[in-house]
């Protein structure tokens, strides 16, 4: 069996325009302390886009890598996240499918 | 004095651009507006092209249309884990024109797809958000953009802004999806070359082939996996629906590894080369999660309708197909210059009577019939992998003997009465 590849080798296919300014934004960041045991948006995440930072007990959002999928705006079982899309030209650009 | 159209359409998507096409074929003043860098550059699909409904935005397209591969094939396999029961139909007659399908890269066919649009005489501009529509006494009177003294103003707004629609959510036409309404997929690109391709899918020329895999490719999940070959590139993906990865705490890139891995899928890949990662969410509610369609000066078209047949993968042909009736409403609309709800209305009415409604009410119950008995996809595809190796195993033992071996396998599990419940459940959903 071939070695899986990881999802840092798999992000590096992916072109990118990033914005300076997130369009992914964690209402409440207690939130997801104390309302959310399993984070599940650190697993679905198909840009692996949000962390878990437990030492800060903050959510990092990675929106860079984001595919603007909607998944997490859906998925969030606290609706906890704000989802709006990037500015205008700005974030994923696919190339081919 | 701000700028006004007869139609704005929000997002160059299929459905999209089959809109503004036919309406500024009809002579309207049409604008088009696309989020990404260009058409295409934000969208994902498996990448099946149904000729029938492209064709009645665009006779003969694949004379001058950017595709990869006539599909000469359609395979489907049930996938266990070191084994598969296969199908699929295979015809020279679908090599030939009119043809049946195609594979496409949508960033290729979509920018195409878009020029066509504006050869017509619609104007496209790139780059532009639509935050909101602009409303006047609940009435739709335009959009406001993300660009600098960006509201625009239009008789009609058409909604093509695809699965995430802020705008038709935002206008009141549907709350906000739940996980179980949509499937997450994950997808890659992986260049092979054409020679390669073609020797282990037994294909020749330009034919293609598309694999639908049940099964074990979505590790019980409700979902698929799939192949297809474009011209020198695999497309493999695989997806569930949200609520499913979310019940098995699926890593989607995870999921996509274990396919391409996968001992029956992996030696048709092997040693492609990734050139590209995408996921994207697929409107699966179907018949149910279908929005309301129609207001004062707006009418929500494909994707962001939930248009999506997923048992048939159809989504693209469904939103060119509502495109090309919205237009029809709006002409109509045009004619007597009303466009208030009443007089878009037929728009929604022709979605109803058309395929689309009648194939979406046909599988109105089986997502989540699917979804809340998982039996079919855990336990009977693994069953019929073992059934057919009992079936296809010669061992000495009578087939009197593995007949009843098989039967005795299927209702071991779930009892004879569970079998012919599911049976019926089944048969049901898809009648």
């Amino acid at each position: 069996m071939a070695k899986p590849m990881t999802i840092e080798e798999k992000m590096y296919l992916i072109r990118y325009k990033a914005d300076k300014k997130s369009h992914l934004t964690i209402l409440d960041h207690q939130e997801c302390l104390i309302n959310c045991d399993d984070k599940i948006c650190t697993i679905f995440c198909p840009g692996e886009v949000y962390k878990w930072e437990g030492d800060a007990s903050r959510m990092f959002v990675g929106y860079e890598a984001c595919h603007e999928c909607g998944s997490c705006r859906i998925g969030c079982p606290n609706d906890n996240i704000k989802w709006e899309y990037p500015k205008g030209g700005h974030g994923i650009v696919f190339r081919l499918a | 004095m701000p700028e006004q159209y007869d139609v704005i359409v929000v997002g160059a998507g299929p459905g999209g651009t089959a809109c503004a096409y036919k309406c500024a074929e009809n002579g309207l003043n049409v604008l088009l507006i696309e989020r990404g860098e260009y058409p295409g550059s934000k969208n994902v699909m498996g990448g099946i092209l149904y000729r029938k409904q492209t064709e009645e935005i665009i006779p003969e397209f694949w004379k001058d249309a950017p595709l990869e591969r006539t599909v000469v094939e359609q395979r489907f396999w049930l996938l266990d884990k070191e084994s598969m029961v296969s199908m699929g139909y295979k015809s020279k007659e679908w090599g030939q024109e009119p043809f049946n399908n195609f594979t496409v890269l949508r960033a290729h066919f979509d920018p195409w797809f878009a020029k066509k649009a504006v050869e017509k005489g619609v104007t496209l501009i790139n780059e532009t958000v639509v935050l909101d529509c602009i409303l006047e006494n609940g009435k739709v009177v335009g959009v406001r953009t993300d660009r600098p003294d960006g509201d625009l103003y239009a008789n009609v707004v058409v909604l093509a802004d695809g699965v995430n629609s802020l705008l038709a959510k935002s206008l009141g036409f549907h709350k906000e999806f739940k996980p179980d309404e949509v499937a997450l997929t994950a997808m890659e690109v992986l260049n092979m070359p054409k020679g390669k391709i073609n020797d282990r899918f037994g294909l020749e020329g330009n034919e293609g082939c598309s694999v639908e895999i049940f099964g074990d490719g979505t590790k019980g999940e409700l979902g698929t996996a799939f192949l297809y070959t474009n011209k020198d590139s695999i497309n493999i993906g695989v997806g569930t629906t949200l609520s499913g990865m979310i019940r098995s705490k699926i890593k989607p890139y995870e999921l996509l590894e274990y396919v391409k891995n996968h001992p029956m899928i992996r030696p048709y890949i092997e040693g492609g080369e990734p050139v590209e990662y995408l996921a994207h969410l697929i409107p699966e509610g179907g018949f149910h999660s279908i929005p309301k369609l129609v207001g004062n000066g707006v009418l929500v078209i494909g994707d962001a309708a939930q248009l999506v047949n997923a048992i048939h993968r159809e989504g693209s042909n469904m939103a060119m197909a509502s495109g090309k009736m919205a237009s029809e409403a709006i002409v109509k609309a045009k004619a007597k210059n009303d466009f208030s709800e009443a007089a878009l209305d037929s728009y929604r009415t022709s979605i109803y009577d058309s395929f689309i409604g009648q194939d979406l009410k046909k599988y109105k119950d089986l997502t989540h019939t699917f979804e809340n008995n998982p039996q079919y996809m855990n336990e009977y595809i693994p069953l019929m992998n073992k059934a057919a190796n009992t079936f296809f195993s010669i061992d000495g033992t009578t087939k009197w003997e593995k007949q009843a071996a098989i039967m005795k396998s299927f209702t071991e599990g779930r009892g004879k009465l569970g079998v012919a419940k599911d049976i019926y459940k089944a048969w049901k959903v898809m009648k």
